[in-house]
């Protein structure tokens, strides 16, 4: 593969540089993921145990229903499937071999030297998924992807590169989780999303880390005329720190980009959550919302948009529950106009459950714990209500798992 | 069935409720009329048992025993059922899974919402952007599924058009007039407290005794059809003038009970 000797250079020199948000991770600590892991044609061969995980994070072990299917554990690429037309799915080392045109993708969208965590995967010339929908194609269903951490103790580094042609739509379903055995890890996720003109992505991300697994993902999407990102994002389970802040580069007029942020901040946890939008083109549109909880763990919940072309429409909406006393929210919205005809909006609101709304539903015979995590449940609700029925089934399994005892 | 023994209320620190009595025997459904602000929601709140109603003197029986210092929770599991005035939005919350969830499954919610005009609306968030009269409806669709032994409804007419009104005043007598309930019944049967502004509601319930609430307090007892008669030609200040003279008070007592 051919690397550019100056991005190189600049990655080299980016190797220290801490990030501008979420606590340092002292990359040394980690090593290199192991690359050995054996490939498997039928996820329904892999240990029972790995197959429930997969599960969880929305993954089907047997392919069924999906047109592609991709899964990474550590830093082995262990399935790769192309089950329908329309789309392309590899690991992306293949297909930066088989395309010789990806390379003007490759690490344009995110900078190799943005912070240590993305110089790092830069590189270790991190391997991931490549999903391609080519043009015009409306691809029915759903590409899904894992990206599992199997080993002690080591950094997993992953870069992907969805490319959505003109015209075509496609859904991609992403779960993301640690192996039953493995206590302390690390995982640095570089993604570059391209969504050509009038495409269509809508991305699902579900998290199922662990307590002490470190998190650091890279994300930016660039959006060209009339296309349509949408992003749902949950993270339910407990994880010892993550920090991510995706950015959608609107660069054509009349795009439309959404973030949904579902999250819940475990004792313990420490999530800094944040999702950018860059309206630099006249009539696009956006909507960033996220709900989330904390039962003890600290959550910082930030959305920035700016308007930097007229007629920009966009809405920010954060809303956080504190249901222990241990537990912090931090809400932080920001609108940045730089032009004078754009319309945004914000709404932050942090605190408690109100107790009228316990109190109502104790009065129909609940008790207190019902009545709080049936609100719960309708808080979040709010925050993944456009998700598929199977998908959002399995969130409200997980949910029903999940502690919400007050303190 | 219930018995409210010289209870005084603090709302906000501000005392609102004063040595209140009043009691309903089971089988018989009692009316509250009064002026606004006068305390009637306040009252029922308090027998419910929300927070921020703070019982200061006296004590709330309930078959029984005292449930003055008993949980929402408990006290809707005995029996005792609310149709709020005010209830608050639930946000995420859809109508129809929350009378499944509270019903266990037992109810079925679409049968209901259709004898209340509410088909559309199980897949709406419970209040949200719900009119006046749909929350009145909404209620009732609740309680309906609750079927709680003592029933309490907050002006249940009020804001309803005048083509629910039947269908309201119909589940109205349903669940007030009901033999089987959840929680513990009275000797002979369920019991009930409307607050009512209107008086339209007694076109659809056999009222048995009226009390008229005034500044917090009642002032008058008697039988609901002749008070609310008498507070649709004199108004309420009659009302808290035959509370300085207790003869009359009394004296309509024993008219009202016949
Ligand atoms: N949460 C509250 N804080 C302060 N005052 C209240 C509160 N709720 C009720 N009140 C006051 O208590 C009085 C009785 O109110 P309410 O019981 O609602 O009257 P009604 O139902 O008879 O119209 C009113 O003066 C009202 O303003
Ligand atoms: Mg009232």
């Amino acid at each position: 593969m051919a690397v550019d000797s100056e991005i190189k250079k600049k990655a080299e020199l980016a190797k220290h540089k801490k990030a501008a948000y979420g606590q340092d991770i002292d990359l040394d600590k980690f090593g290199i993921g192991r690359k050995d892991i054996g490939e498997t044609k039928d996820l329904r061969e892999l240990k029972e145990e790995d197959q429930k995980t997969l599960l969880n994070v929305g993954v089907v072990p047997s392919d069924e229903g999906r047109s592609g299917s991709f899964v990474l554990m550590d830093n082995s690429v262990v399935h790769e499937k192309q089950l329908g037309t329309g789309v392309e799915v590899m690991s992306l080392q293949k297909a930066l071999k088989v395309h010789d045109w990806l390379q003007e993708y490759n690490w344009k969208a995110v900078k190799a030297d943005a912070d240590k965590y993305t110089a790092r995967t830069f590189i270790e010339e991190a391997d991931g998924y490549f999903i391609h929908a080519l043009p015009g194609q409306k691809v029915k269903l759903p590409v899904q992807t894992c990206l599992m951490l199997k080993s002690q103790d080591v950094a997993q580094t992953v870069h992907n590169i969805i490319i959505i042609e003109e015209g075509a739509e496609l859904e991609v379903i992403t779960g993301c989780s640690t192996s039953k055995h493995v206590d302390e890890a690390l995982h640095l996720g570089i993604s570059e999303f391209y969504l050509k003109k009038n495409a269509k992505l809508t991305f699902t991300m579900i998290h199922n880390w662990a307590e002490n697994i470190g998190v650091r993902p890279r994300t930016v999407v660039e959006m060209d005329e009339g296309a349509v990102y949408i992003n749902n994002y949950i993270a339910l389970k407990p994880v010892k720190t993550i920090q991510a802040y995706p950015t959608a580069n609107m660069n054509g007029p009349n795009g439309v980009c959404v973030f949904n942020t579902v999250a819940i901040a475990h004792p313990g946890s420490e999530m800094d959550l944040g999702s950018k939008v860059m309206m630099n083109a006249p009539g696009c549109k956006a909507e960033i919302v996220s709900r989330t909880i904390t039962t003890g763990g600290k959550m910082i919940a930030r959305g920035l948009m700016v308007g930097a072309a007229k007629d920009v429409k966009g809405h920010l909406e954060c809303k956080g529950l504190i249901l222990s006393n241990k537990g912090i929210q931090i809400a932080i919205p920001e609108l940045d106009a730089r032009v004078p005809e754009v319309e945004m909006t914000h709404e932050a609101a942090v605190g408690k459950i109100a107790q009228d709304q316990i109190e109502y539903l104790m009065s129909r015979g609940l008790t207190e714990e019902e009545a709080v995590g049936i609100i719960v449940k309708g808080f979040l609700d709010v925050g993944i209500r456009g998700l598929p029925p199977a998908l959002k089934e399995e969130i409200d399994a997980t949910l029903e798992k999940v502690d919400l005892a007050r303190m | 069935m219930l018995e409210i023994q010289d209870l005084s209320v603090e709302v906000g620190g501000r005392e609102v409720l004063h040595d209140i009595n009043i009691s309903v025997m089971s089988g018989y459904t009692n009316v509250l009329f009064g002026p606004n602000g006068s305390g009637k929601s306040t009252l029922l709140m308090t027998i419910m048992g929300f927070s921020g109603y703070k019982v200061t003197k006296g004590r709330i029986i309930f078959n029984g025993e005292d449930i003055t210092n008993k949980s929402v929770s408990e006290r809707a599991q005995t029996g005792i059922g609310l149709m709020m005035q005010r209830p608050p939005n639930l946000v995420g919350v859809q109508l129809g899974n929350l009378v499944k969830i509270m019903s266990k499954g037992r109810v079925k919610a679409e049968d209901l919402a259709e004898d209340l005009n509410l088909t559309g609306f199980l897949t709406r968030d419970v209040n949200v952007g719900f009119s006046g009269g749909e929350i009145k409806r909404s209620e009732l669709l609740q309680l309906a599924a609750q079927n709680p032994c003592f029933v309490m409804l907050d002006e249940p007419e009020s804001g309803v058009d005048i083509v629910s009104i039947e269908k309201v005043g119909k589940k109205v007598h349903e669940l007030i007039r009901g033999t089987s309930c959840a929680g513990k019944s009275g000797a002979v049967g369920k019991g009930a407290l409307v607050i009512t502004h209107t008086g339209q509601i007694l076109d659809y319930v056999n009222a048995d005794r009226g009390y008229v609430m005034c500044k917090g307090t009642v002032a008058c007892t008697g039988n609901p059809r002749e008070l609310l008669h008498e507070i649709r030609t004199k108004g309420y200040d009659e009302c808290i003038s035959c509370n300085i003279g207790k003869k009359t008070l009394v004296k309509v007592k024993e008219e009202g009970a016949n």
